[in-house]
């Protein structure tokens, strides 16, 4: 696997040695692959399912809506692959309208979250059957799909059921099925949410690998942050039928456009309280920290903080100076391995939860020790209730 | 999904093989002795009686008809080479054909219109209409058939209003339409199942992958409610290759089916061995062709 990352890391910087002028950089030029105006999708009387939804995903992109279940990010999928029309809006696939052209019509495939293979049919067959739908001739269809069949790395199977497939291997002949067919887009909803962990981060290499294989944008839906912020050139962040924030995986994780957002992407502290001046946040228990904010003084705000963020100090005068510092008492440690984790009560402000890399270096904690919360002024934000 | 489960679990292999063994076979005596009421019931009612027929199959005829358990023979196998009996079983064959072939069509295109249905209480409703012709006696919804199609029965009414038919009793489509009535409901309930069964996400994997309606249909629904037609098919064609009460009550003399036949052995024609040899056949043909109906499904299912 470290050959993967390797791949990845190229891709993001300088091209390797020889360049290949047939593929074209991802995200430098402005093509929209898919572009979504104004889609609204109602079910019934007042069920809204996704709500006036601008997006456009850019060519040779790797997208991820991402965002809580019933928060309309499969919906959407669903609206551009013509499985569910807009009750409202429009759909184009580089450029070309959609409107109500049936799945069939249209130049993308999807891998399906239970991947939906036909169970009487072999690998081969469930392969082959999107270019013998297009009436592909034979000869092609063999050769395609032989080819399609080596890129998910599964020759020597092309005759078993899928039935008689691993969890694992069943992911890969749905997604070289809908590979085979060259489309410009593909549309992967939740593919991995049914392996085991060890399977689904090997896999999330390989897809991302094979993405830049291929050179077509993906359109991957998820509810797993951490697999959204891993594979994705960028996330658009979703809840309650709306696309809260678009952005590259660092802005999403940075700079959260709001508390939602904040909340569900990564671990976050919540400290609740008030702007005692421009840039100055008040707590519940009286305690004055610096925090990014726009909000004016006197709004009541969220302070959110990310665990990893904070150190923690046995006295005042130990912790760097022009930082916050906030005084508590460690009520939990728990051990996780890499890291530990305390929980420090700073009275009527609340508690943070405060992550600590295990290395050498990092002195321990037990409960009931007293200690100085230390954070970077700019590791705080405050947002507006 | 179910997919996975079938995934072989290295887990599940029992670390004892002996004890395995030993446990299975109790359990599988357990089962026997379960089991006992019900084999005693078949073997009494129905493997018995089955005996008595082929016994009955190789008996002599008496002067007046009367069979005699002596001079054992194959007479009455022979006179199944007659003309008149391979008339019969071939008209038997083509009404019970045609009968499941209509059924499979009407039954299809009903039980899918039930099965999408997207609100489980009008499935249950429609199923339930399905059900109700079943709460009246066979031999009285036959009799009422009689009556819609006699002489000033509506259907005739109708049919000789618009002028598209005349009388229909006694004639052979009086019988089809007799013969659809009664087992369409068994065409529909194994399709039902069937169908209601499938994973729609496939067939939506099908339009995605560039098949029409029609060929998402034909490729992917249609077989995976195989095991539906088939056990459709099994049921209504047997019993309409031996159907008796219809075409007796809405047929004519030119209409006699297999089932008349061996009711008249057993009765008019006093040819009880006869009537016995004809049975004991039409077992045969039948088990094995369902047989070889469901080994041929099983393959490709």
């Amino acid at each position: 696997m470290e050959h993967d990352v390797a791949s990845t890391e190229r891709e993001a910087g300088a091209p390797g040695a020889p360049p290949e002028p047939a593929k074209p950089a991802p995200m430098t030029v402005g093509v929209v692959a898919v572009g979504l105006h104004g889609v609204t999708k109602r079910f019934g009387e007042d069920v809204i399912a996704v709500r006036n939804m601008d997006l456009e995903v850019r060519d040779g992109e790797f997208f991820s809506l991402l965002g809580p279940s019933g928060c309309g990010k499969t919906t959407t999928l669903r609206i551009i692959a013509g499985l569910d029309y807009p009750t409202d809006g429009s759909v184009q696939i580089y450029g070309e309208e959609m409107g109500l052209k049936p799945p069939n019509k249209r130049p993308v495939n999807t891998v399906f979250q239970s991947y939906a293979l036909f169970p009487h049919m072999n690998v081969e067959d469930n392969v082959s059957f999107g270019l013998r739908m297009q009436n592909v001739d034979q000869a092609e269809v063999r050769r395609r799909t032989g080819e399609a069949i080596d890129l998910v790395r599964l020759s020597g199977m092309e005759k078993r059921r899928p039935n008689a497939l691993s969890g694992g291997e069943q992911q890969r002949v749905a997604l070289a099925r809908a590979l085979v067919n060259q489309p410009k887009v593909l549309l992967l909803d939740e593919p991995l949410g049914a392996l085991d962990l060890k399977l689904r981060q090997a896999m999330q290499l390989e897809l991302k690998d094979i993405q830049h294989e291929v050179g077509i944008s993906f359109v991957y839906v998820t509810h797993d942050q951490e697999e959204a912020l891993t594979m994705s050139d960028r996330i658009g962040v979703m809840n309650e039928g709306e696309l809260v924030q678009v952005g590259r995986s660092e802005d999403i994780y940075e700079s959260p456009a709001n508390l939602f957002v904040a909340g569900f992407v990564g671990d976050m502290v919540f400290l609740p309280g008030e702007i005692a001046a421009t840039g100055a946040v008040r707590l519940k228990g009286g305690e004055i920290v610096q925090a990014r904010t726009t909000a004016a003084p006197g709004t009541s705000i969220t302070l959110a903080i990310r665990p990893e963020m904070l150190d923690l100090y046995g006295e005042r005068s130990e912790a760097p100076s022009g930082r916050n510092a906030v005084a508590g008492t460690v009520t939990r440690r728990i051990f996780l391995g890499e890291s530990l984790y305390y929980k420090i009560d700073i009275g009527a402000s609340g508690v943070f939860d405060v992550r600590v890399e295990n290395v050498p270096s990092a002195k321990r904690w037990a409960v009931g020790d007293a200690v100085i919360v230390d954070f970077h002024l700019e590791a705080a934000t405050a947002f507006a209730e | 999904m179910t997919m996975l489960d079938q995934r072989p679990d290295s887990q599940q292999e029992a670390a004892n093989p002996e004890l395995e063994r030993r446990a299975e076979r109790r359990e599988s005596w357990r089962g026997f002795f379960h089991a006992v009421p019900a084999y005693a019931y078949l073997i009494a009612f129905f493997v018995l009686p089955l005996i008595i027929v082929f016994v009955f199959s190789f008996a002599s005829r008496g002067r007046t008809g009367r069979p005699i358990l002596d001079n054992w023979n194959l007479d009455a196998w022979t006179k199944l080479t007659e003309p008149l009996v391979s008339t019969i079983v071939g008209r038997s064959l083509f009404v019970a054909a045609l009968n499941t072939v209509l059924c499979l069509i009407i039954g299809y295109a009903f039980a899918y219109w039930i099965a999408t249905r997207p609100k489980q209480s009008t499935r249950t409703l429609l199923l339930i209409l399905v059900l109700i012709p079943f709460w009246s006696n066979f031999l009285v919804r036959t009799y009422a058939w009689r009556i819609l199609l006699d002489s000033d029965g509506y259907i005739t009414q109708i049919g000789e209003f618009t002028g598209l038919w005349g009388r229909m009793l006694f004639t052979l489509p009086a019988v089809f339409l007799g013969l659809l009535y009664g087992f369409l409901p068994f065409m529909v309930l194994p399709l039902y199942a069937a169908i209601e069964r499938i994973d729609w996400s496939l067939v939506e994997a099908g339009r995605d992958l560039y098949a029409s309606g029609t060929r998402a249909f034909l490729k992917i629904t249609l077989p995976l409610s195989r095991p539906g037609i088939i056990a459709g098919s099994i049921l209504v064609f047997i019993p309409s290759l031996g159907a008796y009460v219809t075409p007796d009550i809405l047929g004519g003399a030119k209409t006699t089916l297999l089932g008349n036949f061996i009711v008249t052995q057993f009765g008019a024609a006093r040819n009880w061995p006869f009537g016995s040899a004809l049975s004991g056949a039409i077992l045969i043909v039948m088990v094995l062709t369902t047989i070889l109906y469901f080994r041929s499904g099983a393959r490709t299912l």
